[in-house]
């Protein structure tokens, strides 16, 4: 009989093995995912990451403002209300189908702005670099970024460069920061969801997720599609002049539809239904998906937007997107239930239901 | 892979007459178990278990290759990936698997060079790209990607790639059919055979499993409709009793499966003895490295030791991948065992039985 794979001593009296000693964790009191070290999955923007911020950054930073975990924080100064949000970008590739960290890094948080019904004007930019890393690649990302800026109509105006020995970092790694004028009389926020409301969605799902990951390194899945990154901020607001009774907006980037839709249910304490037919999905990011196991509703999107609105004004809300290059697959995928509270429940293509919940960790391809 | 099809197979109509068809039919209680990870994951992403009459019931089998890996197995895994002139390559869903100590994500955090690929061939390139390392591939599955391994050791030899080698911890299929049925307390009306494995070994290779134990077989697809019409046909069977070995996905699987792939195997691979997650040993159930292969095989070029593995109390991961009980079952489930802080593998693993049903139904 053939010994079980790769064991070769006494069974049982081995207690020192390769280079370190092996502690035994007692599984009921000390779980093992409990751990003493940072894992991706800390930055997965699914429920490992959402209990980093709620268990060990909300008690320290404690304050009403950040308690309302939003996209960015909103509060008012001298009486104006003011959004304020920052985010940090790390991507590999740096260069991909459709857009670049440079671009990225600015529409990330002109996007976060907006989803607090703000607009935004100033960014910063704070860059850390890898030495070592070529001046043309720097050139190129700068001139992406001011782009970027110029079609979101926000000016980049102070900044920080820091550059670390090599090792230290991945290359290159941008933080921006943003802050906006929040429209007046209206009240978008996350808890804001309401019984009734209709949820749209500004267009196809995953594209940003499946583009990066067919880029990577060690995969050779060939494809023409491109990141959706783009700034919402104009849309956002040509949607609030069409109704400024619109509830949440969010956009749903990593964790993706799936993730956002979750928060939103959670912290509005409402149920969400949607319908997996109505949701836009390129036919080539589901086969993609199909491939690697990967659910496209738990994919990264940086051009896209969740809008809880109202029934009476969901038509009108739906035209302006629709009129707008960044929303012409809008489509209203769900609505709010007053039953399943805190929990999104999809009904099938093929008429079952079955619940969307929020992803643990990262997504990891599966085996067959 | 004929992706183009996809879209027909899901189709709303075809799957309502089934459903109707199924309801009709379906008179007595019946359990069915499927027995692979990707139609648990299809029918609760597509709500089938919602539209089933209550007759049916539905359980699944030992077929998550990464629920059925052994706990020795991962640990081995992972002390092959504290030698620093290793580097691990695998594929994904290994990578939060707890064996008795730790997970390969836990050491990739530790430092270790773990690396998720999406084929074996990646494998072999990062040994080519790092001839000063020694690469090892973690083999885990079932006949179905096997082969694949198979043939990065056949290029390996051929492009003399010796700093690759690859852990053979695979598992086979019919053999664990064999020892569900003869298990106590497993009750059991009707198989969902796995499509993906029947596309490498064929119908035929279910002939002597279908003959000892004359139960309803049928090798169902993936999509909606697949699903359905499998279930559809097992129980006409059950209902008539007539049982028998059908084909409900001959667009995929034919009779003699993949010859070229069966003979791939054949050639780098003997049968072996192989420890199942939850099951225990069974006979001619995995997959060795032959000697003619030696140079390829991880077990013969490392010397790692274990100790016995430390089994989580209360994990009840071997009755749910032998159907004796539903995760519900389980005093673990959604209590102290989540996706978050996973006990045992069928919580880890997307394809998990635990892990579907924490995800989809609520």
């Amino acid at each position: 009989m053939r010994r079980t794979i790769g064991i070769r001593g006494d069974e049982g009296k081995v207690t020192e093995v390769g280079r370190r000693i092996i502690p035994y964790l007692d599984i009921r009191t000390d779980n093992l995912m409990k751990t003493d070290k940072i894992l991706l999955d800390h930055g997965s923007g699914g429920k490992i990451s959402h209990r980093l911020t709620t268990d060990i950054m909300l008690p320290i930073f404690n304050n009403p403002i950040l308690s309302e975990l939003n996209d960015g924080a909103i509060f008012s100064l001298e009486g104006v209300r003011l959004a304020f949000s920052t985010d940090s970008y790390t991507v590999d590739p740096i260069f991909f189908p459709g857009g670049n960290i440079g671009d990225l890094a600015i529409n990330g948080t002109v996007n976060d702005i907006a989803m607090c019904g703000g607009d935004p004007v100033y960014l910063s930019a704070g860059l850390l670099i890898e030495e070592g890393f070529s001046m043309e690649d720097l050139e190129r990302i700068l001139n992406e970024m001011g782009n970027a800026a110029e079609k979101a109509g926000v000016s980049v105006v102070t900044g920080d460069t820091k550059v670390v020995p090599k090792g230290a970092l991945d290359k290159i790694f941008i933080n921006t920061s943003g802050i906006g004028l929040i429209v007046p009389d209206i009240d978008i926020a996350c808890h804001n969801a309401k019984p009734g409301d209709q949820i749209i969605l500004s267009g196809t799902i995953a594209d940003h997720g499946i583009t990066i990951l067919t880029q990577r390194e060690g995969f050779s899945f060939e494809s023409t599609l491109t990141s959706d990154t783009a700034p919402l901020n104009h849309m956002v607001k040509d949607m609030l002049a069409t109704s400024p009774h619109i509830h949440v907006l969010r956009d749903p980037t990593r964790g993706g539809v799936g993730t956002a839709l979750n928060e939103i249910a959670e912290k509005s304490q409402i149920g969400i239904k949607i319908y997996e037919d109505k949701i836009p999905l390129k036919k080539e990011v589901a086969a993609a998906c199909e491939l690697l196991g990967f659910d496209p509703l738990y994919l990264a999107n940086e051009g896209k937007l969740l809008a809880f609105v109202p029934a009476k004004d969901t038509d009108a809300v739906l035209k302006t997107m629709s009129a707008n290059p960044y929303g012409l697959d809008a489509a209203v995928i769900g609505e709010v239930i007053k039953n399943h509270l805190g929990k999104v429940v999809m009904e099938t293509r093929i008429g079952g239901s079955r619940i969307v919940d929020m992803l643990a960790g990262e997504q990891l391809p599966r085996i067959c | 892979m004929a992706l183009k099809h996809i879209e027909e197979y899901r189709d709303a109509e075809i799957s309502k007459h089934l459903i109707a068809k199924i309801k009709a039919a379906s008179k007595r209680n019946i359990r069915l178990m499927e027995v692979c990870g990707t139609h648990t994951v299809s029918i609760f992403r597509s709500g089938i278990r919602s539209l089933l009459p209550e007759t049916l019931s539905l359980l699944s089998g030992p077929g998550c290759p990464v629920c059925v890996t052994d706990q020795r197995e991962i640990d081995t895994f992972i002390e092959l990936a504290r030698l620093d002139e290793v580097i691990v390559t695998t594929f994904g869903d290994l990578m939060r698997v707890p064996g008795s100590y730790s997970s390969l994500q836990k050491e990739r955090a530790e430092g270790s060079d773990i690396r998720v690929v999406y084929s074996t061939f990646d494998a072999l390139e990062v040994a080519q790209k790092h001839p000063d390392k020694k690469v090892v591939f973690l083999g885990v599955g079932f006949e179905t990607t096997a082969p694949t391994i198979a043939a990065s050791i056949m290029q390996a030899a051929q492009k003399k790639v010796d700093n690759y080698s690859v852990i053979s911890a695979h598992k086979l299929v019919p053999p664990a059919l064999d020892t569900l049925m003869s298990t106590e307390d497993v009750h059991l009306d009707g198989f969902l055979l796995p499509g993906h494995v029947s596309v490498i070994i064929g119908l035929n290779a279910y002939r002597p499993f279908f003959d000892t134990y004359q139960i309803p077989c049928v090798v169902a697809g993936f999509e909606p409709a697949d699903i359905l019409q499998s279930i559809n046909m097992l129980v006409q069977m059950i209902e008539t009793k007539t049982p028998s070995l059908e084909n409900a996905y001959p667009r995929a699987v034919s009779s003699k499966g993949n010859t070229k792939a069966q003979k791939m195997l054949q050639d780098i691979f003997e049968p072996s003895d192989a420890c199942w997650r939850g099951i225990g040993l069974i006979a001619q159930s995995g997959l060795k490295i032959r000697s003619e292969f030696e140079a390829y095989d991880a077990e013969k070029q490392f010397d790692i030791q274990v100790p016995d593995p430390k089994i989580p109390k209360g994990c009840a991961c071997g009755e749910i991948l032998t159907g004796k009980k539903s995760p519900p079952d389980c005093k673990l489930y959604r209590k102290i065992c989540t996706p978050t802080d996973p006990v045992g593998p069928c919580m880890v693993s997307t394809e998990g039985t635990c892990a579907a049903y924490y995800r989809y139904t609520g």
